[in-house]
């Protein structure tokens, strides 16, 4: 296996892109990463394409080739492949581009991400995230996503004593770091008293611990780490690229307040990588529900099981202490269109990685992570990054 | 959801008929025909039996929904739940003929056949079980969590069905 860098990324502003469709938004992302990262279309090997749900979208299914027909690249007749596992799409479809470099089959991909979920109504779209649940045994009983988190969170503060207050200190930390995100969807500030008193979704979940339906598509470049310093003065070396699954439906785990899939695959990361939790320095973490950042936090190995709650409300995971999460808002204030979720996480952690990140800069970043989970964990990605020497 | 979809697991939805593995012993539901606890030596293959749950159970976990799945829309707010059976297996599903206040963790309960859904005013009615309160259900006012002041009694307002 070969050692996999990151030689280019690209990503589109995030947020209600009314007048953009979804393959103008997965072209603008794909072409930046590959001026990015100097490449010649000429020598590109394949697309994988991470999205969730164009069918029930935009109804267009086939849609790699779709974008690589109007990225003007139809002429080499590449091989193009749409990856998908709900919400968790984009770092799949990363895993996939990483094996095919790892294995030497294609010397360059581009790995790209998109969702276009503004052209259908809010309910739809929210029907659409619940899909990513078990729709016979969950959706049928009358369960959101949201729902489902609301479930692990409710669970959490039983068990762990984790407050309200706790959970609401995620979007208010997700927004402060969004601020200095030009591609963000929200970058107003919140309060803890806004976050508290905005309208219930699943108590204890309200509608500002939820993460917003945006448009958006991000894309990285992918090559050989033994060639990359043709195309980029910092290469950013893939360390570990680990994907782990579990049961579909939240009720047939085991444990409530964790997600066993994020587990196990960060301990594949770690020894993968031959690194430790406390050997990262900013991560990009899975916060679709103010409940989910503080799970993983947990799962990651960041913090002891059942101590989320406290540590993250003592803002210890701001800008400036040993760890920064969520640097870009994260998908709370950053923006979610689901397949692009995970390019995205890995483009923000390469320009830290890089010290492209402007105002958003995380001093002494040099080993990255990313955390992407599908549904309500039936699968979760980690990759880990690091500035190659 | 097409009438065939949702009738085919009518025995499952109407009448909670689970599946056992005769190997470990473990129930599960909805039926499995393999099992997890035992696939690594492949000693559940056609060892999976017809098991049916009691319907008791107790709460592990719950929310009150007010932004509802599809075809919930007149229910709300409603109370949705994680249920451990007496046999093991957790079930998701509503709770009701329950103030959204006395639902608590713990809370005994016992499956109930009712109206899930409809799809639209021409389309099909789907049925199967909820949750209803087994033991009088504590109304009063409980603290969510150990920060959270308990809220102020107020009209009651019960979860539709």
């Amino acid at each position: 296996m070969r050692e996999v860098a990151v030689l280019g990324v690209g990503q589109t502003k995030f947020g209600e892109l009314w007048d953009r469709s979804f393959r103008e938004i997965g072209i603008e992302a794909g072409l930046q990463a590959l001026v990015d990262a100097k490449l010649s279309s000429a020598d590109l090997g394949a697309l994988y394409l991470g999205n969730m749900a164009s069918g029930s979208l935009i109804d267009q299914e086939h849609i790699a080739p779709l974008i690589l027909d109007y990225a003007g690249l139809v002429g080499r007749h590449l091989p193009a492949f749409r990856v998908e596992g709900g919400g968790a799409s984009g770092a799949l479809a990363l895993h996939q581009g990483y094996l095919a470099v790892a294995s030497g089959l294609y010397d360059y991909v581009v790995v790209g991400g998109a969702e276009k979920l503004t052209d259908v109504p809010d309910s739809a779209a929210s029907a659409i995230a619940s899909s990513a649940a078990d729709h016979e045994w969950e959706v049928v009983f009358g369960a959101t996503l949201p729902a489902l988190w609301a479930l692990i969170a409710r669970r959490h503060m039983h068990r762990f004593g984790t407050t309200r207050e706790e959970l609401a200190s995620v979007p208010v930390h997700d927004h402060a770091m969004a601020a200095k995100n030009p591609n963000a969807h929200y970058r107003n500030k919140l309060t803890l008293e806004q976050v508290l008193g905005a309208g219930p979704v699943a108590e204890p979940l309200g509608v500002l611990d939820c993460a917003p339906f945006s448009d958006g598509a991000a894309a990285v470049v992918l090559g050989p780490l033994e060639i990359a310093r043709k195309h980029t003065e910092i290469p950013i070396r893939i360390a570990a690229s680990q994907v782990a699954s579990d049961t579909m439906a939240l009720q047939h785990r085991k444990e409530f307040t964790t997600l066993a899939s994020t587990e196990v695959a960060a301990r594949r990361a770690f020894t993968q990588a031959r690194r430790a939790p406390a050997d990262v320095r900013v991560a990009e973490i899975h916060d679709a529900y103010s409940i989910s950042a503080l799970v993983a936090l947990e799962d990651l190995g960041f913090v002891d099981k059942g101590r989320a709650g406290p540590e993250f409300a003592s803002g210890k995971f701001g800008r400036g202490g040993p760890l920064t999460i969520n640097p870009s808002g994260g998908l709370k204030a950053q923006g979610r269109p689901f397949g692009a979720v995970g390019v995205a996480q890995v483009v923000e952690i390469v320009r830290q990685l890089r010290g492209e990140a402007k105002d958003r800069q995380v001093a002494d970043a040099t080993l990255g992570l990313t955390h992407d989970v599908g549904g309500t964990g039936a699968t979760s990605v980690v990759h880990l990054l690091e500035r190659a020497s | 959801m097409s009438i065939a979809r949702f009738w085919r697991e009518t025995p499952r939805r109407y009448n909670l008929g689970g599946s056992k593995c005769t190997n470990c012993n473990t129930v599960y539901f909805p039926p499995r025909s393999v099992c997890p606890e035992c696939t690594h030596h492949r000693q559940s293959i056609e060892k999976m039996v017809p098991f049916q749950l009691s319907g008791e159970g107790e709460v592990l976990s719950y929310t009150v929904v007010h932004e509802p799945a599809e075809g919930f829309e007149m229910l709300v707010p409603y109370v949705l739940a994680l249920v451990r059976t007496t046999e093991g297996p957790v079930l998701t599903g509503q709770v009701v003929d329950i103030e959204p206040e006395g639902i608590r963790i713990g809370l005994k309960v016992r499956a109930t056949f009712r109206k899930l859904r409809e799809e639209g005013k021409a389309g099909v009615i789907h049925y199967g079980y909820k949750f209803a309160p087994a033991e009088e259900a504590d109304t009063t006012p409980v603290a969510r969590s150990p920060a959270e002041p308990a809220p102020e009694p107020r009209e009651p307002t019960r979860a539709r069905a």
